[in-house]
């Protein structure tokens, strides 16, 4: 595959990627600090390229139900947005679960609550694993830490939503999404033809030829009976997801004594601090989920037999921590430090951080 | 080598510009490079900056938060940013503004008189590469041959003829500089 250097934003990485992984409609309403994706998918007219649909809605509402309609028809359709708006789409969410709709949604997080601020944050962890919307699903969620990783990310995204009919949310955040970095993007992937989409997604409504019944698409079960089955299956297909899609990356992890655990940028800021750990002698290293749901939990429990204690570090009040402490089944000491409300922790502060929580206490 | 650079001064200066065309010069140098600008209420009429970090290595964190270099363009940045110079760092201010010059003595320090020299000039839209063209006099972190091919990069092509005009700049800033202060 031929390789072209570009540098890019990381919201402009996920808008290239968007077009280059051959999707077929983007529907989002703008909002700081990722609007850098619609404004990019605009300049680039990828209608005149690919074909692809680029659509500002009225509302964040209305672009996760123009994604539940797409999905609906077997197309690769995606939106994105930042916390608040992200909310809005909470009922689209889980109706696209229920469904069992292919999906990709882009969080670029910002602070929270409310309106809360424009600055990076890592505090929807919760809403992003734990089900944001009402009853028992769960998104298959990626955490990049690089401009590279929003971009392929995109195209890890088509892949695991198509092969399990699940949303799959990007989980991303205001430093990742509005860093430049180095970006060697691939060769354009063409969009699926109907006689693709046929094959790939034989349950899609693409019309009904006269050999087979019709294909609905709907959340709704009145059956209680029927409806837990429907819930079975849905959570034998997480079972999976946690057998065979976790990812997660280590970073001196061989000798270490201490752990931080991090994702995203906060995993980038892990990383300068294990520099000035190690500069001082401490043998410290870094597991980084890459997956967030599936979270790497065998291998933290694999780690917390090694280590002395480990350090949850993240742009929230502690929420991955709560995971972590499952994990380790208190094999060893695990804290929390974060920041949050906006505010983004310097590698000094996240190295004092393990020395006093967890090192010297 | 790597070096981590904060740009800092008012919106319109072209602080998040300068930034881009030093890391573009320095990708296109077969560097490992970023560029992490504050965005947001501050930016939107007062005081903008951006974190450059060029390396030979992959960069860990793009958010940094000490400095091997500060490049300061107004009193309040360099209020922020002083103390944030890592110890035989360098900083480089332009004096315009400045009623409170830079104090520390453990950092060198230079300044480059570029909102003055660029308004003699007629050259205001420059005034940014004025100032990098005297970072670059200090720290050679990519060579000008780079500095040119960033500049194609991250220009729009319809920007392309003021290329030789930016260029012309940059020789300016190097001659402008003077130093202040060694550690």
């Amino acid at each position: 595959m031929a390789k072209e250097l570009k540098l890019m934003k990381g919201n402009e990485a996920i808008a290239e990627a968007a077009i280059r992984s051959g999707c077929d409609g983007y529907f989002g309403y703008p909002i700081t600090p990722q609007s850098e994706v619609m404004e990019y998918l605009m300049l680039e007219k990828p209608w005149e390229k690919t074909g692809m649909v680029v659509l500002q809605a009225e509302s964040e509402t209305s672009s996760i139900n123009m994604v539940y309609g797409g999905a609906g028809a077997g197309k690769k359709v995606m939106t994105s947005s930042s916390s608040p708006g992200i909310s809005l789409m909470q009922e689209g969410l889980t109706y696209l679960a229920g469904a069992e709709l292919p999906c990709l949604v882009v969080n670029v997080v910002r602070g929270g609550p409310g309106l809360g601020t424009i600055q990076p944050s890592q505090a929807d962890y919760f809403q992003a694993t734990k089900g944001g919307g009402h009853g028992d699903y769960q998104l298959y969620v990626l955490a990049p830490a690089s401009v590279q990783e929003m971009y392929d990310f995109v195209f890890d995204a088509w892949d695991i939503a198509f092969k399990y009919r699940n949303p799959v949310m990007i989980l991303s955040d205001g430093a990742i999404g509005q860093v430049m970095e180095k970006l060697y993007v691939g060769d354009y992937v063409p969009r699926w033809t109907d006689e693709q989409i046929r094959k790939i997604a034989p349950w899609a409504t693409f019309g009904k030829p006269t050999t087979r019944d019709h294909n609905i698409i709907t959340s709704l079960e009145l059956d209680s009976a029927k409806q837990e089955l429907h819930n079975l299956k849905l959570q034998a297909k997480y079972r999976e997801m946690e057998k065979n899609d976790v990812r997660y990356e280590e970073i001196n992890c061989e000798d270490a004594e201490y752990l931080f655990v991090a994702y995203g940028s906060s995993a980038r800021i892990a990383q300068k601090a294990i520099q000035l750990g190690r500069e001082k002698g401490l043998k410290v290293g870094l597991l980084r989920p890459i997956t967030l749901f599936p979270f790497p939990t065998k291998r933290l429990a694999e780690l917390s037999k090694k280590v002395k204690g480990m350090l949850s570090v993240e742009m929230s009040a502690g929420q991955m921590v709560m995971d972590v402490r499952l994990a380790t089944e208190n094999r060893c000491k695990v804290e929390h430090y974060g920041r949050f409300g906006g505010m983004i922790p310097t590698p000094h502060e996240v190295l004092e951080a393990m020395e006093t929580k967890i090192i010297n206490a | 080598m790597t070096e981590e650079i904060i740009i800092a001064g008012f919106g319109g200066q072209g602080v998040l510009s300068m930034g881009k065309i030093l890391a573009y010069s320095g990708a296109m140098q077969d560097k490992e490079v970023s560029w992490m600008p504050s965005y947001g209420p501050e930016m939107r009429g007062g005081t903008a900056n951006v974190s450059v970090i060029i390396s030979d290595e992959r960069i860990s964190s793009p958010i940094i938060s000490q400095f091997d270099t500060a490049i300061i363009l107004n009193q309040q940045s360099l209020d922020k940013f002083e103390n944030s110079v890592k110890a035989g760092g360098t900083l480089l201010y332009d004096p315009n503004g400045i009623t409170k010059p830079p104090t520390r003595k453990d950092i060198n320090i230079y300044k480059v008189a570029a909102t003055e020299k660029s308004a003699e000039l007629g050259m205001s839209k420059v005034f940014n590469m004025i100032v990098l063209g005297a970072f670059l006099k200090v720290k050679p972190v990519v060579t000008e041959e780079f500095i040119e091919k960033g500049l194609f990069k991250s220009l729009p092509e319809r920007h392309h003829k003021l290329i030789p005009e930016n260029l012309k700049a940059v020789q300016t800033g190097k001659e402008l500089v003077e130093t202040v202060n060694k550690s």
